[in-house]
């Protein structure tokens, strides 16, 4: 950690100011990731800019069109725990619920939660080359050990993953971010929020430096009563998912009218591909529909040496949290896998 | 940029209130522990990835390594030496002792701290729950079974803030 | 109150308050004045030199003291046996700072020293080092061709290589009926005790240190540093009243000791050095290993050969030696036997023992190729230990002392309820889960070492014991209490044994599982020889009841002296000291293990593991939903810190089957897991049902108090249990620990 100066700031215009259109400048809400790496040197900051003493961003509200803000300041436990979003959109509150510690979910926020760095062994450690962090050293995790590492979307010069689960329940929910900025407020869906790693790999999102989230809009659609969120790892809890999915269905007795998938852990963004939800459309929820479905996804799926296995294992994860959803209730702490 | 600036932070820690001068780069957890001697609450990885520097900030148990001091001005921090009220121990460090929920003891003012927000939380009710929700706190000697048996006890018998 | 007699009660843990309020204080824990603050930095290259150093940037900051490398650190010992620790391998021990060579990626290079934590962090970020750098290996396996036979040295005495071949192998195996063969392959580990390696170093003046190191040695770490330092002996005090897990890690002392001393001579000031949870991983830990397995058994079951080969890992300076493959012949009795232990060294630092070193890895191999050769005889696991059940040690010839293992199976099959397998592969099912049974043998050497206690009565009538030992949360205070109790006839409340310090009689580093036995045998002794004293004084006192009384007439209890005929008659130890006017009675005894009558007995603990495991049929997830280990170790002194002891190694045998692995790139020659989110030992949330039987094991030979040790032999079936269990579950034998899921896709 460099000795970096801290200021708090009580709204927007505040933060841009102290941000001072420096890169080096930096916001810090709940800590639980660049607190982090600033220790590691993985990251370094002229100054830190509190964005907690805001006086808005602090709630989760209703919205004129059915549905619900969660204001960015609002933590990962409180959100998850919110009776409205426990009752109507529980497929955001399970999958918050499998990312990370309480301890952790109690200090992070949801705008905090979007801007989270990939975990990626090599992204940490300051002495390997990785051009996430230092743009044109190489990729060491191409050829080294990629148990972690991307199946689709990368690139040849990073095939890290977006640690997230929150936002693999985003994504589903086809949810919106509300940015202010120097220039104004802007809205960014969800699926244009987060990059693909391409040739700027150190670039993780479309949040411009000066800009702030201030909060995420959730639709009116919950899918509340047919979802399901199941994540896969190395430990029943508290690690990062190797492939997690989240199911939402809304079903006409057993015939899919819209269907939504996410992955999670596969690739440098929750992953969708609507082709699959579209093919879902008019089916009957059954097995066979979800594997053809999962071929859809998992189209130019691309392994390496130690981390193949991602490809068949999305692909039943896909089937089986499928399945998961026409039960909800079987869903087990951790998003461990059920039925 | 170096910075030398520090900043008053007024911590109210087991009801003492205290005003520190503070560098940023000064977490939680070494303010506890270098500043005010609170030694009882543990760095065991210093990333947020044991659990055993959990402390209690305004109610909610929170990761005291990847909290910096600066950002908790004003607020009322628990750590394990104020569990216990006048000499009397907290139900749940009864039972960590009668179910020998330690060997070393390093984690355990983390998993007390812990299992005092997750009761407080009220969000677990089975066993399963609340080992998931008690995942956050490593223990490297292996005491997961007497610390689950410890909290499963409290949680039942009741009597805990 | 207590009852007496003490030993064989759960006693709760007499540090417990300690611990629970936090008021412990660990090594990294002591704010002593003006103390200052030092950080290490390492190297990140993996093999050459140094060819310039940089520390200007880091030296202009506010706060820093000062900055030591190889070019100006102070001077020290030169020769390698001054720096070699008491659990120094055979070879060329490490010497931080020593020179400029790179003998592995992370090796300490510099220390900064400053005022505070933060600054010397920062500073250690902004040192330069330019290198040389060479080629390097690290991989075991790509290196099998250069594998050579262990260096022999003190080490190897309590390490023996493995004994010379018995009969003919490769005859027996090749004509034999049924036979089996397999290679398994185990991953790197690290201990990562959950407090990090820190010494607090307080600057008495004139040569004189008094350290709270963390270490599993006090004495070690006393030795190492007046070595080193030229110190007087007895100028260096080191304690360690509370230690934060050690699991093997701490055997050795740690260069956070060697920085923070060096830089307190240097500066005469307090120093404290502690690492940080990636320098965990830069200074020992479980070797990757491959073993080749071959047995043969006749069409009856009786296993007629069995050859074990293991290449292990080592340093290019060290040649760190485990007892890997000679453990089946212990068990087992085949006539033909052939075991063979090579070393690699590689371009990482030296091993260092690991709970259960050696044992847990060979006996992972072992118990699973008796699996295999179960299945291929038909034949049911269990009863193809029984089959082969022996009663003496196979490999000597000679009787153990005592042997319960035979109670281990039945009991623990019995409450696990073996019998409810259906043998057939992927046969047992619930829901999506394929579940299966496994089970798997243990055994684990029962040492005994050479330990001196000090005993004072003091005027109270309470009693005090010394010893250097330390507890690193094996229960050791609360047991050593207990013996004394029963010995003495007083109450816990009214004995305390002050441990963990240096000036305290010797004790050596606690690891084997030895300790209790240990030091456990020299309360009994220093006990016995207090009474005699305090027996001695009291017949002199005018007008004592136990003039002219046979010793063996008179019994110490309830902190009195009485006679057994009429236990009325009795003088408290109170009123004795009152009586003879003097402040306290002392004795001091040395105990060590009986080597002459135990050289014609085998000594071994032994434990049986039988677990479930489910495994989701289309994802490969693992769960180990219960597990039973029934363990034969002598007498238990308290059933409660020993259940722990052996549920801890439990979970360790989780861990090292499905979970914990350090992840080396031999591209750049490190590990890449160097932290606790990445590097997964078992959360709360994958620990479910766990039992623990001791069998009732009456050992009258071992030593006095029939004790062998429970630190590690839970451990040791675990992993085979484990690999036995999925097999069963899913027909899929995984050879290669540890076993993630993925691999049953």
């Amino acid at each position: 950690m460099n000795n970096f100066a801290y200021a708090k700031a009580t709204n927007a215009a505040q933060a841009i100011e102290q941000l001072n259109g420096n890169t080096q400048n930096k916001i810090v809400a709940g800590g639980t990731n660049i607190n982090d790496l600033l220790k590691y040197f993985v990251t370094q900051a002229d100054k830190l800019v509190d964005i907690n003493p805001f006086i808005d961003n602090h709630a989760i509200t209703p919205l004129e069109n059915g549905g619900v803000r969660l204001g960015a300041l609002v933590t990962n436990a409180d959100t998850a725990y919110n009776p409205v979003i426990e009752s109507k959109y529980p497929l955001l509150s399970k999958a918050i619920l499998a990312g990370a510690s309480a301890q952790i979910r109690n200090m992070a926020t949801n705008g905090g939660n979007l801007n989270q760095r990939t975990r990626c062994y090599y992204f940490y450690d300051v002495n390997t080359p990785c051009n996430k962090r230092e743009p044109g050293s190489g990729c060491s995790a191409i050829k080294g050990y990629n148990r972690i590492h991307a199946i689709l979307g990368q690139s040849e010069n990073c095939i890290a993953v977006f640690p997230s689960d929150m936002c693999v329940a985003l994504a589903a929910l086809n949810a919106t971010v509300n940015i202010t900025g120097p220039d104004g407020d802007r809205v960014l869906a969800f699926a244009d929020y987060h990059r693909l790693p391409g040739d700027t790999p150190h670039i993780d999102n479309n949040l411009k430096h000066g800009e702030i989230i201030t909060g995420i809009d959730l639709p009116a659609k919950g899918f509340e009563k047919n979802y399901s969120y199941l994540k896969l790892r190395d430990r029943a809890s508290y690690s990062f998912a190797l492939v997690s999915v989240a199911t939402g269905l809304d079903l006409d007795g057993t015939i899919i009218n819209e269907a939504r998938i996410a992955l999670g852990g596969v690739a440098h963004k929750p992953w969708r591909v609507t082709a699959a939800e579209d093919f879902l459309k008019g089916k009957e929820a059954t097995q066979d529909n979800f594997a053809a479905a999962a071929d859809i996804i998992l189209q130019g799926a691309q392994g390496y040496e130690y981390n193949n296995f991602k490809i068949p294992l999305a692909k039943r994860a896909i089937i089986r949290n499928g399945m998961m959803a026409l039960n909800p209730d079987s869903q087990r702490p951790g998003a461990q896998p059920s039925l | 940029m170096e910075t030398n600036n520090t900043h008053t932070t007024s911590l109210r820690v087991n009801g003492t209130d205290y005003r520190l001068d503070v560098l940023p780069w000064v977490s939680l957890l070494d303010a506890l522990r270098e500043k005010l001697d609170l030694t009882g609450t543990k760095k065991g990885c210093d990333h947020g990835q044991c659990g055993a520097c959990t402390v209690l900030v305004d109610g909610k148990r929170v990761l005291s390594c990847l909290t910096l001091a600066v950002m908790k001005d004003g607020s009322d921090v628990t750590t394990i030496e104020g569990i216990a009220k006048n000499q009397e121990l907290h139900p749940l460090q009864k039972a960590f002792i009668e179910h020998d929920a330690f060997q070393c003891g390093y984690c355990t003012p983390g998993q007390i701290c812990s299992g005092i927000g997750m009761l407080k939380e009220g969000k677990a009710h089975t066993r399963e729950e609340v080992a998931e929700l008690m995942s956050g706190n490593l223990c490297r000697c292996g005491a997961s079974k007497g610390i689950i048996d410890a909290l499963m006890e409290v949680k039942e018998g009741g009597g805990y803030e | 109150m207590t009852k007496l007699p003490s030993v064989g009660q759960p006693v709760s843990r007499l540090e417990g308050r300690q611990k629970v309020t936090g008021s412990a204080k660990y090594a990294g824990e002591y704010n002593v004045p003006n103390l200052l603050y030092g950080y290490v930095v390492n190297s990140t290259i993996t093999k050459g030199k140094i060819t310039a150093i940089d520390t200007a940037a880091a030296k202009a900051l506010k706060g820093v003291e000062a900055i030591f490398t190889h070019q100006n650190r102070p001077s020290t010992a030169w020769f390698d046996m001054q720096y070699a620790d008491m659990d120094a391998p055979p070879g060329t021990v490490f010497k931080p700072l020593h020179d400029n060579k790179i003998k592995f990626n992370g090796q300490p290079i510099a220390l900064v020293v400053a005022e505070d934590f933060e600054t010397a962090r920062y500073a250690a970020s902004l040192i330069k080092f330019e290198y040389e750098e060479e080629a390097f290996i690290t991989g075991l396996i790509p290196n099998l061709d250069k594998a050579h036979e262990p260096k022999k040295g003190l080490a190897t005495m309590l390490k023996p290589p493995p004994p010379p071949p018995t009969g003919d192998f490769e005859k027996a195996y090749n004509s034999a009926p049924v036979k089996v063969a397999a290679q398994y392959t185990h991953a790197t580990e690290h201990h990562n005790p959950l407090e990090m390696y820190a010494s607090t170093v307080v600057y008495e003046g004139k040569g004189k240190l008094t350290i709270y190191d963390k270490t599993q040695g006090t004495i070690n770490s006393q030795l190492f540093v007046a070595n080193v330092f030229g110190l007087h002996f007895k100028d260096v005090r080191v304690l360690s009243p509370f230690v934060g897990g050690g699991f093997g890690s701490g055997l050795r002392p740690q260069y956070q000791l060697f920085m923070a001393v060096m830089a307190s001579l240097e500066l005469k000031r307090n120093v404290r050095v502690t690492l940080d949870r990636a320098q965990m991983f830069t200074f020992g830990h479980r070797p990757q290993t491959i073993q080749n397995l071959k047995f043969a058994a006749d069409a009856e079951g009786n296993v007629t050969a069995m050859n074990h080969t293991g290449v292990g890992e080592t340093s290019s300076y060290e040649d760190y030696a485990e007892i890997l493959v000679s453990w089946s012949h212990m068990l087992y009795p085949a006539k033909n036997t052939l075991f063979e232990y090579d070393l690699v060294s590689l371009d990482l630092p030296t091993p260092i023992d690991m709970r259960a070193p050696g044992g847990v890895s060979g006996m992972h191999a072992i118990e699973c190729m008796m699996d295999e050769l179960a299945y291929e005889l038909k034949m049911d696991p269990l009863q193809l230990r029984l089959k082969n059940y022996s009663e003496t040690d196979p490999s000597t010839g000679k009787p153990f002392t005592s042997k319960a293992l035979k109670q281990c199976y039945l009991e623990a099959a019995e409450k696990f309820g073996w019998n409810e397998r259906n043998p057939e592969p992927g046969s047992m099912q619930r829901g999506n889960k394929l579940v299966g049974y496994g089970m798997a043998t243990g055994i684990w050497d029962a040492y005994q070492f050479p330990a001196r206690v000090k005993a004072i009565l003091t005027k109270e009538g309470k009693l005090i014991l010394h010893n250097a030992t330390t507890d690193i949360g094996t229960g050791t205070m609360t047991v050593m209490t207990q013996i004394a109790a029963d010995e003495i006839g007083l109450q816990l409340e009214d004995i305390t044994f002050d441990y963990g310090d240096s000036k305290k009689p010797f004790s050596m580093f606690q690891g084997g599982s030895a300790i209790t036995a240990s030091t456990g045998a020299a309360i009994v002794a220093v006990v016995k020889e207090l009474k005699k004293k305090i027996l001695k004084k009291a017949r002199g006192i005018d007008g004592s009841p136990f003039k002219g009384i046979k010793d063996e007439d008179i019994i110490f209890k309830d902190g009195a002296i009485a006679l057994k005929s009429d236990t009325n008659l009795a003088l408290s130890f109170k009123d004795v000291m009152a009586l003879i006017k003097e402040p306290e009675i002392k004795a001091k005894k040395m105990a060590g293990p009986d080597i002459l009558k135990l050289k014609n007995y085998s000594k071994a603990t032994h434990s049986a593991s039988f677990v479930e495991v489910e495994v989701d049929k289309e994802l490969g997830t693992i769960t180990v939903t219960r597990a039973v280990t029934a363990v034969a170790a002598g007498r238990i002194i308290n059933p409660k810190t020993a259940r722990s002891q052996v549920l801890g190694s439990m979970i360790w045998g989780i861990s090292k089957a499905l979970h914990e692995e350090t992840i080396l790139d031999e591209n750049l020659g490190k590990y890449m897991n160097a932290n606790l989110g990445e590097y997964h030992i078992p959360v709360h949330a994958d620990i479910h049902e766990l039992d623990v039987i001791f069998a009732d094991e009456k050992d009258e030979l071992i030593n006095e108090l029939g004790i062998k040790g429970v630190g590690e032999i839970g451990l040791v079936a675990m992993p085979a249990a484990i690999a036995n269990a999925i097999y069963h579950a899913t027909g899929k034998r995984i050879n290669t620990l540890p076993i993630h899921f993925d691999k049953l896709l």
